[in-house]
């Protein structure tokens, strides 16, 4: 048996031993010296492009990812600079980001949120992804922008056109190029009352998700401060295919126009439909009958052929534009890849370059850094004209395109003509407008 | 009463394509027991082949037209279809105009093709096997065939439209003394309800009154005897997979211009056709058939609002309800046979 004696010195020395123990595992790593989650430390920095690469709007990912990959070109002093060469901000010079070479992971969303999450957290956890991308979904879109924030990277919404990513999810490490749907509203609604009148009744169809909801609180809120009545607000199923059981009761409803609010294959599937059933040839209350598509894509205008002629519609970018800086991208990426970039591609060609662009003028990766020089960044030169990443959040305010399928299109991808340019004005919403409110930006979270 | 006919008409087409679905698969389940999840992508298969055809006869040489830009600024190819340039423009044009009721022609040996190849390579060697590995392999099956179809056709719908004849609608409300465009019927949903109507009639008297069908039956009821009798009923059987699987794929061909094809069609079908076999009584052709239609109005009427407005959400589960209800009251569904699947 023997007797434990405790002195002062011994219980310092023990405790100073111990205490070098356990910090020596993370002391000599990388992380915790990091301020920041996944700080960049050798020669290179790496994003994450999380696109949907199967599933049904793998075509729309493909072609992010292709936008993704010349824009990564372009920031290492690749091709010929794109909208580098157009962008209001020179703080890019074509020698990657801060020195660094610019690298890249991708991910598959698969257009479901627990996929992305997961691909998400697989690039910032393993891959050492300092900021995310992508996306061609609200749902995906704002699941992912939650997990970056709790993960401290962050995060630039793809294609997302739901009201709540910035608004009641609006996340402070979350941003987004894309316009929403209120956007779509303002924009199209004096156009639609241009051409049809005021004295019209609508019957909206819409896809039973946060998009979709969202979408027809905007449209029917447009359309109606313009003197129409909503007649019924039906939502569908998103996974349903064959919408002519929802279209038929529209015939006998009293409604003389239909609102769309379906994308992907339920648009091209629902306006086949609404097509096939005779709908634009019919006379409502002494009017024609009339369709809107109140978000357009010219990739799913495809899937819908003639169909799509003459109907109206909102996009956030067409590759038809005349200005300097989409003229710039239209060449650059139709050069690599001989077709015209989509408004998706365009969005996230966008989205990479603002990254790279706040990383310079902070000086720094550190989420918090990028936030701050986002927050209220007014540029110019990427395609929609002079553009405000609100700081309160963290939305970008430009002109909305209207636009109609084209009756007499020249080619494949002349689908759709630009039918007014909605002035940035016309589209700004406060801050706390009802349709935004809930939720919180909070504050940045750097992670580490 | 115009709202009740005009859903009925749409259950008709609907159930049209579940019929023909869930009759293909019970002929496969009666004649080699297999249960085939691959069946879906036969029908969406079928749809594609129609697609192909649309492609083939729209094969173009291009022309540069100077006085036309692209969106690159460069002088514009001009494509011209071959088939326009041998056969002129107005005889050609008609000739891509009728790609899809041309793509029947097309699609019998390359369905009956792939039935062979499918049932020949993958499935012969799963008959003796569990029912729970039939349905793994063909569901596997389903996905690598679906996933081929995307590498070579994308993701997106591709618009396969019916000839310009059959587009706008028929006026039945005007027949049935109702107001004008009351009840309005698209005719290619029509012609696809009669085309459905006789593939089904074509089966059921290719089996009933043909020698090679009444081997076919006497096999599905004893293949142990027709074995002994020196008949080679295997060969039979793999005929009726091939057959089974054109069943499929005209399904599907005629398909394509009520909804663009796209890759994943066929598993947006399969569940409910394999919920109709079950609801049919499984091996029951007649049972598929009846059980084919009857769900499919069923599902149209749920969509409607008033009785959405009552159970909101029942058009998403009324075919498992009515499933659910005919399983308790008849366990081996409406014409299902004495032990099929009971051992």
């Amino acid at each position: 048996m023997s007797k434990t004696t405790l002195t002062r010195r011994g219980v310092l020395k023990t405790g100073a031993v111990a205490g070098a123990g356990v910090a020596l595992p993370t002391i000599f790593t990388a992380s915790s010296a990091a301020a920041y989650t996944n700080e960049p430390t050798g020669s290179t920095v790496t994003l994450g492009f999380n696109v949907p690469q199967t599933g049904p709007y793998a075509d729309e990912g493909a072609d992010e990812l292709r936008a993704y990959e010349l824009a990564v070109e372009h920031l290492n002093g690749g091709g010929d600079g794109g909208m580098m060469n157009t962008f209001s901000s020179k703080a890019l010079k074509g020698n990657g980001i801060m020195g660094k070479k610019v690298d890249f992971v991708t991910g598959d969303t698969q257009t479901k949120s627990d996929a992305a999450r997961a691909s998400a957290k697989s690039m910032i956890e393993k891959d050492g992804a300092v900021m995310i991308t992508g996306g061609s979904s609200s749902g995906v879109a704002i699941a992912v922008q939650g997990l970056c924030q709790e993960a401290g990277v962050i995060f630039m919404a793809g294609l997302t056109h739901s009201n709540d990513t910035t608004g009641k999810d609006k996340k402070a490490n979350g941003f987004r190029h894309f316009f929403n749907g209120y956007m779509s509203g303002a924009a199209l609604a004096p156009v639609l009352q241009k051409m049809y009148g005021s004295d019209r009744v609508a019957y909206h169809l819409t896809a039973d998700y946060t998009w979709g909801w969202t979408q027809e609180e905007s449209i029917a809120a447009a359309t109606e401060a313009l003197g129409w009545q909503t007649v019924n607000k039906v939502r569908t199923p998103l996974a349903a295919t064959d919408f002519s059981s929802y279209i038929a009761p529209v015939l006998n409803s009293g409604a003389d126009v239909l609102v769309l609010n379906h994308y992907g294959g339920n648009m091209v599937n629902s306006l086949t439909n609404a097509v096939q059933f005779g709908l634009r040839e019919k006379q409502v209350n002494g009017k024609n009958f009339e369709i809107v598509v109140p978000l357009y894509s010219r990739l799913m205008a495809r899937g819908a052929g003639e169909n799509v002629k003459g109907i109206f519609g909102s996009t956030n970018w067409h590759w038809s534009l005349t200005d300097e800086g989409s003229q710039a991208f239209v060449k650059s990426f139709g050069t690599k890849y001989g077709f015209p970039p989509s408004q998706a591609a365009h969005t996230v060609y966008c989205q990479t370059l603002l990254y790279a662009d706040a990383a310079e003028r902070a000086g720094t990766f550190n989420p918090c850094g990028i936030v701050e020089a986002l927050e209220g960044f007014e540029f110019d030169g990427l395609g929609n004209g002079k553009t405000l990443y609100r700081a309160e959040d963290h939305q970008c305010f430009k002109d909305v395109l209207v636009v109609k399928g084209k009756d007499n299109p020249t080619s494949e991808f002349d689908l759709l003509e630009v039918v007014e340019v909605t002035p940035v004005g016309q589209v700004t919403y406060a801050p706390d407008h009802p349709m935004f409110a809930g939720g919180s930006l909070g504050s940045c979270n750097p992670g580490a | 009463m115009d709202a009740i006919l005009l859903q009925i008409l749409n259950g008709l087409d609907k159930g049209s394509a579940y019929a023909l679905i869930a009759l293909g698969l019970t002929l496969i389940f009666g004649t080699l027991g297999v249960v085939n999840f691959a069946h879906g992508a036969l029908f969406m298969i079928g749809s594609f082949c129609a697609v192909t055809l649309s492609k083939i006869l729209t094969l173009s040489y291009e022309v540069v037209d100077e006085t036309q830009k692209d969106f690159l600024g460069n002088p514009l190819k001009v494509k011209t279809p071959y088939v326009e340039s041998w056969f002129g423009p107005e005889a050609g044009g008609a000739i891509i105009d009728w790609a899809v009721p041309l793509a029947i022609l097309f699609a019998i040996p390359i369905m009956i093709s792939i039935g062979f190849i499918m049932e020949r390579g993958l499935i012969k060697h799963f008959y003796k096997r569990p029912h729970a590995d039939q349905i793994l392999v063909t569901f596997g099956l389903a996905i690598v065939l679906q996933e081929v179809i995307k590498y070579f056709y994308g993701a997106n719908p591709i618009p396969t439209p019916a000839p310009d004849v059959f587009r706008g609608s028929f006026d039945f409300g005007v027949l049935l003394g109702f107001d004008p465009n009351a009840i309005i019927y698209p005719y290619w949903r029509l012609v696809y309800f009669g085309f459905a109507a006789v593939i089904i009639g074509a089966v059921f008297a290719f089996l009933q009154f043909t020698t090679f069908g009444m081997v076919v039956r006497a096999g599905m009821a004893d293949r142990e005897t027709v074995g002994l009798l020196g008949i080679n009923i295997d060969k039979r059987f793999t005929i009726m997979f091939g057959i089974a699987a054109a069943v499929a794929g005209l399904a599907g061909v005629m398909y394509a211009p009520i909804n663009s094809p796209n890759y994943h069609m066929g598993m947006d079908f399969l569940v409910l056709s394999f919920v109709v076999v079950v609801v049919g009584g499984m091996g029951s052709l007649p049972g598929a058939v009846l059980a084919g239609f009857m769900l499919g109005i069923l599902e149209s009427f749920a969509s409607m609002n008033e009785v959405k407005s009552i159970i909101p959400g029942i058009d998403q589960i009324i075919i498992y309800l009515v499933a659910i209800i005919i399983l308790l009251t008849r366990p081996r569904g409406l014409m299902g046979r004495k032990g099929v699947m009971e051992d």
